[in-house]
């Protein structure tokens, strides 16, 4: 007891890995995830909450809760390595639940709609005060839409000089796995600024 | 992949004998409230099962057998949420309790390597890797 056993026979330990993509409401975060994921997005009322003013109808003699869809895609990186990218919940009201997501993740990638800009600023605030997490700012630009200067993009969020900015097509593959790659990249900077504290743990690391 | 006890807790059929909330309700009921465990399981964890025990699956009650029989192909808890249309808290809690038991493996994320950059290595040369 108080371990979780050996892993099965014949299988691969298998190292899993997360990243969050956040955004206001409508800013491509399902187009996202779903131009890399393997499997088409997956999406479930994941959490349910007792969250005052729900979205669903008050059960009979119950108290209010509402439940709240989490949306997913998964990448496997190497047969024992899988990369999984979970959405966040775009309402506002459900900021808590962005924390169990950010848990344990490399960092998050938030995605902007310059046509909506200020549907991002809170999830940057999020991110820049509220969450340790690194992360980069990916400014949704498809086709047709007017093209910003991205120095003209980091005044308008008033974003920190040290988070990266950068430009992506949410619904092409190529350009999704160049900003996970950048956010991976700047997680990979900031650990390696950090110092070599902790190098015990290689190797011995497991929880569970 | 089939469950023997898809008919007890829907799986992807809408019509099933009990409403959505009922459901939902019960799986609830079924952790005794307890909404915690003391293994560390993020949505992205990984569980397996290391030896498939088929007179263990027979004394589960249905959501920990339909977890358990799921967990027979590696599974993340955010898809074993999905797959068996459970709250994240009731496959949190009743996948602890499998592990505890060591029914279930459960495998460790990247956050387990935090401090060690090899792993954060990996997963951006897999990255790049990927065919675009």
């Amino acid at each position: 007891m108080g371990s979780s056993g050996s892993p099965p026979e014949g299988e691969l330990l298998t190292i899993s890995a997360k990243i969050v993509v956040a955004g206001g409401f409508g800013v491509g975060k399902t187009t996202f995830v779903g131009s890399v994921s393997e499997v088409p997005p997956m999406s479930n009322e994941a959490w349910m909450t007792e969250a005052g003013q729900g979205v669903d109808e008050i059960p009979p003699g119950g108290k209010s809760t509402t439940t709240v869809a989490m949306d997913f895609g998964r990448i496997t990186l190497r047969p024992d390595l899988l990369l999984y990218l979970f959405g966040t919940p775009g309402q506002a009201r459900f900021w808590f639940l962005w924390d169990d997501l950010s848990r344990g993740a490399l960092g998050a990638v938030v995605l902007v709609d310059t046509s909506r800009i200020d549907e991002s600023f809170a999830a940057i605030n999020y991110f820049e005060n509220d969450s340790e997490l690194p992360f980069v700012v990916a400014v949704n630009q498809f086709e047709g839409m007017p093209v910003h200067d991205l120095d003209e993009v980091r005044d308008a969020l008033a974003l920190d000089p040290a988070v990266p900015l950068v430009t992506c097509d949410a619904r092409d593959r190529a350009s999704t796995i160049a900003t996970l790659t950048e956010l991976v990249g700047h997680t990979l900077s900031l650990a390696v600024l950090s110092g070599p504290a902790g190098r015990e743990l290689a190797g011995s690391a497991p929880h569970a | 992949m089939r469950v023997p006890d898809e008919d007890v807790i829907a799986v992807s059929d809408k019509d099933t004998a009990l409403p959505r909330r009922s459901r939902r309700i019960r799986a609830y009921a079924l952790t005794g409230g307890r909404t915690t465990t003391r293994h560390q399981l993020l949505v992205e964890t990984l569980v397996s099962v290391p030896q498939y025990d088929p007179a263990l699956s027979g004394t589960l009650m249905p959501e920990s057998r339909s977890l358990y029989e799921r967990a027979r192909a590696r599974c993340s808890i955010a898809e074993l949420s999905v797959g068996l249309d459970l709250p994240l808290g009731v496959v949190r809690v009743l996948i602890g309790d499998l592990a505890s038991q060591g029914a279930v493996y459960v495998h460790p994320t990247a956050h387990a390597y935090h401090h060690d950059t090899n792993v954060l290595e990996r997963i951006l040369d897999g990255l790049k890797r990927l065919p675009a």
